[in-house]
This record gives C-alpha cells, structure tokens and sequence, in this order.
C-alpha cells in the first residue's frame, strides 16, 4: 500500500505538466483551484459594488423599477436562463468526462457549453437591440440616441421623474454588460481548453484546467440566477396597473 | 548541539544567473520581480516626492507665491494619488513581500510566478497612463475623486488617471492572490500555520484585503468614469442618483486600503523587533491575530470618513464606535513589541533604528486617529491640517519607516552586500527628526483651523506662518534624509562589503541559503522542525561557542 502511493507519487511527481516550483501535481492543482476560487472571491466584490446601487436605488424607487423591469423582455429573459442553466450542465459533464478520460465526450460536451454561451450572448445582442431601437440606452453612451424613450409605451404613469427609469436602465446594462463581458471571456477561455483537449492534453492524471475553467463558467451561471429575477421579474403582478 | 553548515556564497545566484534585458523583463523569479517592482516604486515615489516639495514651498508664506489654486489643486491631488496608490499600497507588498514570501516558506517561489510578472505590467501600466495623464494636463479633484466634483465640473483629467488606477488595482488583486494561495499551499514540509512568521501573517491578511477590497474601487472608478462620459445619472443629484452613494463605495476600499498600507509595515516590523532583541516575540498568536482582527474589522468603519457628509448620526455613533474597536488590535501589536524588547539583547543597527521610530510614530497615529474617530471632536478637526498629520504619521511615520527598516535589514539577502552601517544610522536619525519636525507642527496648525487643500492662510495670523515654515523646514531635512539611503544603497549594490549568508546571526528561513540567493532559493527542499525568532538562551550560545543557532535545516 504505502509502495502503491510512493509510485503514484513517484509518477505524478515527473508528470509533464508539471512546473518547477512545485513539488507534485497534487500541490499544483490544490494552488491552481485554490486561485480560481479566491479569484472568484474578487469577482463577487466586483459586482458588489453594483448590486448595492441596485438595491438602494431599488429600495429609493420602487414603482419606477418595476415600470422599467416590465418592459424588459421576459420571454428571452426566461429562455436565456434555460440556455446557462442547461450550459452549467454540459460544463459539468465535459469536467466529469475528461476526469475518467473520455476524450471524445468532453470534446462534444465542451463544445456543447460554448455554443450555449454563443447562444445566450446572441439572444441578449438582439435584446440589446431592442433596448436600442426604443432609445432605452441610458445617458449618452450611443452618441446622437440619448435615453428618449416613449413614456406611452414606457406606461410611465404620470408624475413619475423619467430620470429613475434611466437609473434603472443604466444598473441594467452596467450588470448585464459586465455579465456578458464575463460570458465573451469564458467562451474564450473554453476554446483553449477545447483546443488542448483535442491535443490529448488532458487524461484521469491531469485535468486541472478544465476543472478550474468550469468553476469560472458557473459562477458566470450563478450571477446570471441572480440578475434575472433581480432585473426582470420586480412587480410583475402589477403589470399595467401602475399606470 | 549540532551544527549546521551554511552555503558559501554561491556562483551562481540569482542575480547573476542570467543576463540581458530580456533576462529581467521577461524573468519568472519572484525575486528578479522584486527588483523591478522595486525600481517602479522607487521612480513613483520620486514623483510624488517632487510634488510634496512644491507643496510645502508654495504653503512658506501665507500668499500664493509658486502657484494659482487651480495648480496647487492638481499637485496635492497628483501627490495623493501617485503616493497612494503608486507608491504606500505596493511598496512593502510588492518588493519585500514578493521577495521574502516564498523564502520565508521555504518555497521555490510564488504560486503563480506568469501572473507575477503580469502584476507588475499590470502596474507599471497604470503608472504609465497616470503620468500620461498627469503631463496632458493633471487632475485636480484630490486622491479622494469625490462626486459630483468628479463627474461633473472638473475640468481635468480624471477619467485617464482613474483608468490608471483601475488598471494598477489588478496588480493589487494578482499579487493578493498569489500570496494567499502560496501561503495556504506552498509551505516547505514542517512549516505549520503557527510556526510562519508574522511577516508572513500580516501580508496573509493584507492579501485577504486586497482581494476582497479592490474590486470594489475597481468597479467605483468604473462607474465615476461611465458617469463622466455619458452622464448616466448614477452619482448625479439632479437624476434621482445619490453622491454618497460614492463616498460609501470609495471610502468602503479606501479604509481598508489604509490598512493595506500599514499591516505589512507591521509584519516588517515585528520581524526587526523580535531579531534585533534576539527574543521571541511575546504574545506570538496575539500578534498574529490582530493581523487578521485588523484586516475584518477595518472593514467595518469607512463611514468614519462621513461624520460630516449627511450620513445619519446613529450611523456615525456606530462607525465611531468600530473604529474605536479597530484601534484594539493596533494597540495590542505596540504592546506586543514593546514586552518583546523588554530584556531583550537589543542592537540598534539601523533597520531597528527604523523599527523602532516605527512604534513611536505609529502611536502617535493611532491614538489621534482615536480623536478623529470621536463625533463631537471630529466635528472640528474634519477636513483640516490634523487630518493631513493623522494620516502622514501612519502612511510616512509607519509604512514609510517600515519600508525603509525593511530594505535595510535584508539588504545583504537581496543585494548581496552590505548597506554602511554608520550613514545607514546617520540618515535613520536624519529621517526621524525631519519627519516629527514636518508633521507634529501640523496637528497644531489643524487644530486652530488651518483647513487641508488650501495654499494660502490668513497673513496676519503669524503663528500659522511660523508652523508652516517649520513644516517646510523639516520637509527639507527629510528630504535629505530619504536621498542619503538612495544614494547610498545604489553605491553598495557594487562596493559594498561581500554580505554573509546569514549577516545577522538569525533563524529565519531566508537567512539559511546563500546571499543572494540562488533562483531556487533553497538547494534543498528546507524542513522545518521549530518555532520562528527561536533563539537559544545565553548559556547555550556559550556551549557552542558561537552568537547564534541556526534552525536546524537540512541541507
Ligand atoms: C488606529 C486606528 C485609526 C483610526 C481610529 C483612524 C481614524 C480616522 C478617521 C476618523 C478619519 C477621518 C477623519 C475625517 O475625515 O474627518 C481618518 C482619516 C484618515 N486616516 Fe485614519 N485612523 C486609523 C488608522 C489609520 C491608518 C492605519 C491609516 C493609514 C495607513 C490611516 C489613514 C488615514 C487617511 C489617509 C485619512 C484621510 C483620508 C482623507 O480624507 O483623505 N488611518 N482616520
Ligand atoms: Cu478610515
């Protein structure tokens, strides 16, 4: 038994993969995960800071967020949520099959969660074209369409400072932008990985990488749980009878 | 007893193991990236020295001499931000930490040594965009960039410099995280949690503030950059956005940012404490602790910095109260050392001269950090010259004087020989004195109203003119007292004495290699079998004949 170890030690210990300040792979991949889950530390200060000026305006203006949540698109909303959730699976499953070494699985699987990403980004290009289209896009971000929406289509009940919604519209793009930044950069991400998966690169030894790549993806999911109902679904109920 | 033979100096070390540029600019050594963090900071710090040197000239005579307001507006804001954050939030981190982290450890280098070396493009960059912004046209809004000054009617630079400050933030991030996983994964085999020493412990809950902290200021600055170009509404009053709202984001970093300033000055200065009184320090978990107390609780009291900014005053009664508790860990630290010199052997070369001046200053810091934190007093001194002292006692009196005690004491590690000692001495004293004589005049000025970020003062009140010129004064003599080591250090870097491996006699790991140190720090892996500051009791010095025991390393 204790030989056993010593030679898996042994062979671990000269694997390729390995870099030279460190002592086995074990250790290498305990720092490697314990980097990303301390780097995803920082990513969710990051979004703090924009989920407090959510709530606070939230809390100061409660009747135009719901007025301005409401004419979000709650269908593609809905369905893009589906997209990442059925995505973080797929992850999952890329990460359990390069585990047992199935290469052509985690290839497909991989695959599978970077076209569900490119998916999720399309769809939420065409909302942002909507938001274009009715002139939604807050301050003057678009050079020559500043924030004008209709208040008609808005149902902006009368005496409601439009301002607000515009508070609303731009916490909404601030998150979902950022949301997406992290989306670009997680497909970007996993087009390596799949790219060295295709080189055989992983096996059962060494799959830290994918791994590590897939704790980055779900918790790019994980923001998006929250962002959606904190984003689309406030005051649903009362749909047409704030006005 | 045994012996324990220590490396020759080496052929081959580190330093020398390459050469060229391209060795340095592309090195994966967290040593080498000591170094170049150590010339990035030493060029900001220069900058931002040039900048409190016009300061203090233009506040000489109570008239506007040298400058307009509008200029001297963008020198204490360019001071302040090149200082802050250019200079105070990496300094110790960034080169004594990169530098002794691993090797206190007994690790062959960081976790991450690509990212490493990415913190310090990282930095150098927004350094870069800084001073670009600074020679288009500076910005004048303070280090503070409060809103609606910032977004809105500040006719300078501010989204250029604040990019640059976003960008240097993730060197903060990077080289946090690196510490943190390297501590938590890279101990050489013996090296238990309660047996690292408190260097080690202070840069762990530095790193946990500058992961946890800097993302906030990153997305602030962010935000204060979008509200600027597109006016989004979000700091601005007149579309239902809230101004505080960015004093609570800044000051919810910024706090913490003091401490990330401070605590691994205290790291370094529980190292010099413990070995220059050859004791072990006293109260080993309590020093320890109160590292990471300092790190949670200091972020806790940011609205300590809105007594006087609308904040409601059951807020303030309960951020004055946890800022009195943060004061708690601090004093624990001084009592620490202080019981840790007591009979100790002390020798007062300079890095203790340095460690020691530290204690003093830091107090004097705290304790009036004690009156600012007091509602009905902050009342009066917020917003004046005692604030500006406060502050210059921790970030100068402390990090600077830690800094300084640090470089110093491993100096013959890092360069490989040794620093003079008699001017090393001499210009600790010289800092020292020109130090209290810049700042101490400053809480009196702050006390009877002199406000902060003016540049010219009633004429007739000669009292204030003659505290200013001695602040002018005392400026000079510590600008001297700064040029002295830079001169010196550089000139020793070729013709200083051949330094020991172990020049001070210490058990620390990184006495244990070569000075300077091979690329792999250690020939062989260290085993760790005691407590750090283990010194042996007279007698058994005695029996061996030596100064010192080495820690039992296996070599
Ligand atoms: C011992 C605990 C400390 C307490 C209780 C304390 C308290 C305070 C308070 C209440 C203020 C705000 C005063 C006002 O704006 O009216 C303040 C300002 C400041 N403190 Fe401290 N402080 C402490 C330690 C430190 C440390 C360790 C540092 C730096 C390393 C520091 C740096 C600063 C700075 C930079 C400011 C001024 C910020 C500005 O307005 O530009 N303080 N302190
Ligand atoms: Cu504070």
């Amino acid at each position: 038994m204790a030989e056993d170890l010593a030679t898996t030690q042994e062979h671990a210990a000269t694997h390729s993969a390995l870099q030279h300040h460190f002592e086995n792979m074990e250790q290498q991949r305990e720092a490697g995960t314990l980097g990303m889950w301390v780097f995803l530390v920082t990513e969710i200060m990051f979004f703090g800071g924009m989920f407090l000026a959510y709530t606070l305006y939230r809390s100061k203006y409660p009747e135009a967020f719901a007025v301005a949540s409401n004419h979000l698109d709650i269908k593609l909303g809905g369905i893009n949520t589906a997209v990442l959730i059925v995505s973080s699976f797929t992850m999952a499953m890329a990460v359990f099959s390069t585990q047992v070494g199935k290469k052509r699985n985690s290839i497909i699987f991989l695959l599978m969660t970077m076209a569900l990403g490119l998916t999720f980004l399309g769809i939420k290009a065409i909302e942002y074209h909507d938001k274009y289209r009715d002139s939604l896009i807050p301050g003057t971000l678009i050079p020559g369409r500043p924030f004008n929406p209709s208040p008609h289509e808005l149902h902006l009940p009368p005496g409601m400072p439009i301002g607000n919604v515009e508070l609303f519209y731009w916490i909404y793009f601030a998150m979902t932008g950022m949301h997406a930044l992290h989306m670009i950069i997680g497909v970007g991400i996993l087009s390596v990985i799949t790219i060295l998966a295709v080189r055989g690169r992983f096996s059962p030894e060494y799959h830290a990488p994918v791994e590590i790549s897939g704790l980055y993806w779900h918790f790019v999911d994980i923001v998006w749980i929250f962002l959606f109902p904190l984003l689309y679904l406030l005051g649903r109920h009362l749909a047409g009878h704030l006005g | 007893m045994e012996e324990f033979e220590v490396p020759r100096p080496p052929r081959t070390n580190y330093l020398n193991a390459e050469y060229g540029v391209k060795s340095w600019l592309l090195t994966k050594d967290h040593k080498r990236i000591a170094l170049l963090y150590l010339g990035g900071i030493s060029f900001f710090f220069f900058i931002g020295s040039l900048y409190a040197m016009a300061i203090r000239l233009e506040l000489l005579t109570p008239q506007a001499d040298l400058t307009q307001s509008s200029t001297y507006n963008k020198m204490f804001t360019q001071h302040g931000i090149i200082m802050v954050f250019f200079f105070l939030i990496p300094s110790i981190p960034a080169t004594l930490g990169n530098f002794l982290v691993p090797m206190m450890i007994g690790a062959k280098d960081l976790a991450f040594p690509r990212i490493n070396l990415l913190s310090w493009y990282i930095y150098m960059l927004g350094g870069i965009l800084t001073i670009y912004a600074l020679l288009a046209g500076g910005v004048d809004t303070g280090w503070t960039f409060y809103t609606p000054y910032s977004t809105t009617f500040s006719n300078s630079y501010v989204i250029a410099t604040g990019l640059g400050i976003f960008i240097a933030g993730f060197s903060s991030i990077l080289t946090g995280l690196n510490f943190i996983v390297t501590i938590h994964t890279m101990r050489a085999p013996g090296m238990t949690w309660f047996r690292l020493p408190l260097f080690i412990w202070a840069h762990y809950a530095t790193s946990l503030i500058m992961i946890l902290g800097t993302p906030v200021i990153a997305i602030t600055i962010l935000l204060v950059a979008f509200e600027r170009l597109a006016h989004i509404g979000i700091f601005d009053p007149a579309a239902g956005g809230d101004p505080v709202l960015f004093q609570h984001l800044f000051w919810f970093y910024s706090h913490p940012a003091v401490y990330i300033m401070v605590l691994p000055a205290m790291g370094v200065v529980s190292e010099l404490i413990a070995n220059f009184s050859r004791k072990n320090i006293f109260g080993y978990k309590f020093v320890a602790f109160s590292s990471l107390a300092i790190a949670v609780f200091g972020f806790l009291v940011w609205g300590h910095h809105m007594f006087v900014a609308s904040q409601s005053i059951y807020a303030g009664m309960i951020f004055s109260i946890l800022s009195f508790a943060v004061a708690i860990p601090s004093a624990v630290k001084v009592f620490n050392w202080t019981a840790t010199l007591h009979k100790g052997s002390i020798s007062y070369d300079t890095p203790m001269l340095y460690g020691l001046g530290f204690i003093g200053l830091f107090t004097i810091g705290g304790l009036t950090g004690m009156f600012l934190a007091s509602l009905a007093t902050d009342v009066h001194l917020s917003d004046t010259y005692f604030i500006v002292a406060h502050f210059h006692y921790i970030m100068v009196g402390g990090t600077l004087l830690a800094y300084l005690g640090g470089l110093h004491y491993w100096w013959p590690k890092i360069s490989g020989r040794m620093y003079p000692e008699g001017w090393g001495r001499f210009s600790a004293l010289i800092v020292f004195v020109g130090f209290n004589l810049t700042f101490s005049p400053q809480f009196v000025l702050g006390y009877m109203g002199m406000p902060r970020r003016y540049h010219t003062y009633p004429a007739d009140l000669v009292s204030w003119q003659v505290l200013h010129v001695l602040s002018t004064a005392g400026a000079s003599i510590l600008g001297v007292g700064l040029l002295i080591p830079l001169i010196y250090l550089i000139w020793s870097m070729r013709y200083g004495r051949i330094a020991e491996a172990n020049p001070w006699h210490l058990p620390g790991l990184e006495w244990q290699t070569a000075s300077p140190p091979p690329t792999q720090n250690f020939y062989e892996t260290p085993i760790v079998t005691s407590e750090a500051y283990e010194f042996a009791p007279p007698e058994a010095k005695e029996v061996v004949g030596r100064f010192e025991r080495q820690r039992p390393v296996k070599i």
